[in-house]
């Protein structure tokens, strides 16, 4: 069953994608069967008295765990990954593009995309030579850690790298979702609503830095950058604001003094401050 | 709408509980959703009919345990309900807060035969 609406559409609809390095064909995830369980069978050695089991057991606990292992992984091998979360069409290919394109020479970067459908972005992406994955969701909403742990297996990034998790554009859902990463990047462009961040509290609370892109277009739409920004605040006062245009360029500097300082700090300590 | 998946990780767990117990269904499951874990529960209880769909919790009674949200603040101290992540500390109004409880969201028993 799909993890949107509950269709039919198999669980392992969900297809990774090494670009340039063919297709990746067989399933991934294994169907769901527990229909087996309530199948007749016989009583032998056991009875069917109510019991009642204490279990106190998280929901998002297998999820908790596989981004563990993940974080293990990225923490062994001193890869830095980021979670890039927002709605779509902030520009976080566009963001990534131009980011790869200026420090390529600098630190070694890996992607892994994350859409519902299509490979257009890691394509986008493949033609400034990182390596890069795509996942596509199916139906699915979000990136869990299960499907960021086979994209790894197959892009196997070098050791001392940055690795750019391209989330699947939508505010609300990924936030839920731990992928094992060593920071969370949410961006917002300016042609929204300043007041996004209060509208999706969630994603700007597990956030360790937030880009406020598109600000070439500031002179025509009526966001207020320290409106959003007093806003985002409330919801997490840690948090850390860069204003860019992934497009022309203006303040990735800052962006990228970021991603110097942090990429040197993982390598020494295997967290970002 | 991500309260499928956290459905179908209730799913997941109720059918693991189920064949370690030996047993064959589940009759009573309960659930702890806090008030700040980011699930709508509307969401939540439209996706749940759907998902049980021949599972061993198709004919479960569901029980859930709301936890209201409370905050602690880091600057005075004070401890104060906590509806949305962005509410300030209502005495020093304060957004650097603690979160005590409401993040909660756990199958906190099963009675399964």
């Amino acid at each position: 069953m799909c993890s949107t609406c509950g269709c039919n559409q198999p669980a392992d609809a969900v297809t990774i994608t090494r670009i340039g390095g063919g297709i990746h064909s067989h399933a991934p995830f294994s169907a769901l069967q527990y229909h087996l369980l309530v199948e007749e069978h016989n009583h032998n050695g056991h009875s069917h008295q109510p019991v009642t089991i204490e279990l106190e057991q998280d929901i998002l606990q297998k999820n908790n765990l596989l981004a563990q292992r993940n974080r293990g992984y990225f923490e062994a091998k001193r890869i830095l990954a980021l979670n890039l979360v927002s709605s779509p069409g902030s520009g976080k290919t566009a963001l990534l593009e131009r980011t790869i394109n200026d420090l390529k020479q600098v630190m070694p970067i890996a992607v892994i995309e994350g859409d519902q459908q299509t490979t257009h972005d890691a394509d986008r992406i493949a033609q400034t030579g990182a390596p890069v994955v795509q996942i596509n969701t199916g139906k699915g909403c979000h990136l869990d850690s299960d499907m960021v742990l086979k994209a790894v297996r197959q892009l196997d990034p070098p050791n001392d790298s940055l690795l750019m998790i391209e989330n699947v554009g939508n505010l609300v859902c990924p936030a839920l979702f731990d992928l094992g990463e060593g920071g969370r990047v949410v961006i917002i462009s300016v042609t929204e609503g300043d007041d996004k961040p209060i509208k999706y509290p969630d994603m700007f609370f597990s956030a360790n830095l937030c880009i406020i892109n598109k600000i070439d277009l500031l002179p025509y739409v009526p966001f207020d950058v320290e409106k959003a920004k007093s806003y985002a605040l409330q919801v997490n006062p840690q948090l850390r604001f860069f204003e860019v245009s992934a497009l022309h360029g203006q303040g990735m500097d800052k962006w990228y003094d970021w991603l110097k300082t942090q990429f040197a700090h993982f390598r020494d300590y295997q967290h970002i401050h | 709408m991500h309260e499928l998946s956290i459905v179908l990780g209730i799913v997941d767990i109720a059918a693991s509980t189920v064949q370690k117990a030996n047993a064959h269904k589940v009759d009573r499951i309960e659930l702890e959703i806090g008030e700040l874990a980011g699930i709508e529960t509307d969401a939540l209880l439209f996706a749940w009919d759907t998902a049980i769909k021949n599972t061993v919790l198709a004919r479960a009674k569901r029980d859930i345990h709301y936890v209201p949200g409370k905050a602690r603040c880091l600057d005075c101290g004070e401890l104060f309900d906590m509806h949305q992540l962005y509410d300030p500390c209502p005495k020093c109004n304060n957004y650097l807060n603690e979160i005590i409880q409401g993040r909660e969201l756990k199958v906190k028993a099963l009675t399964v035969s």
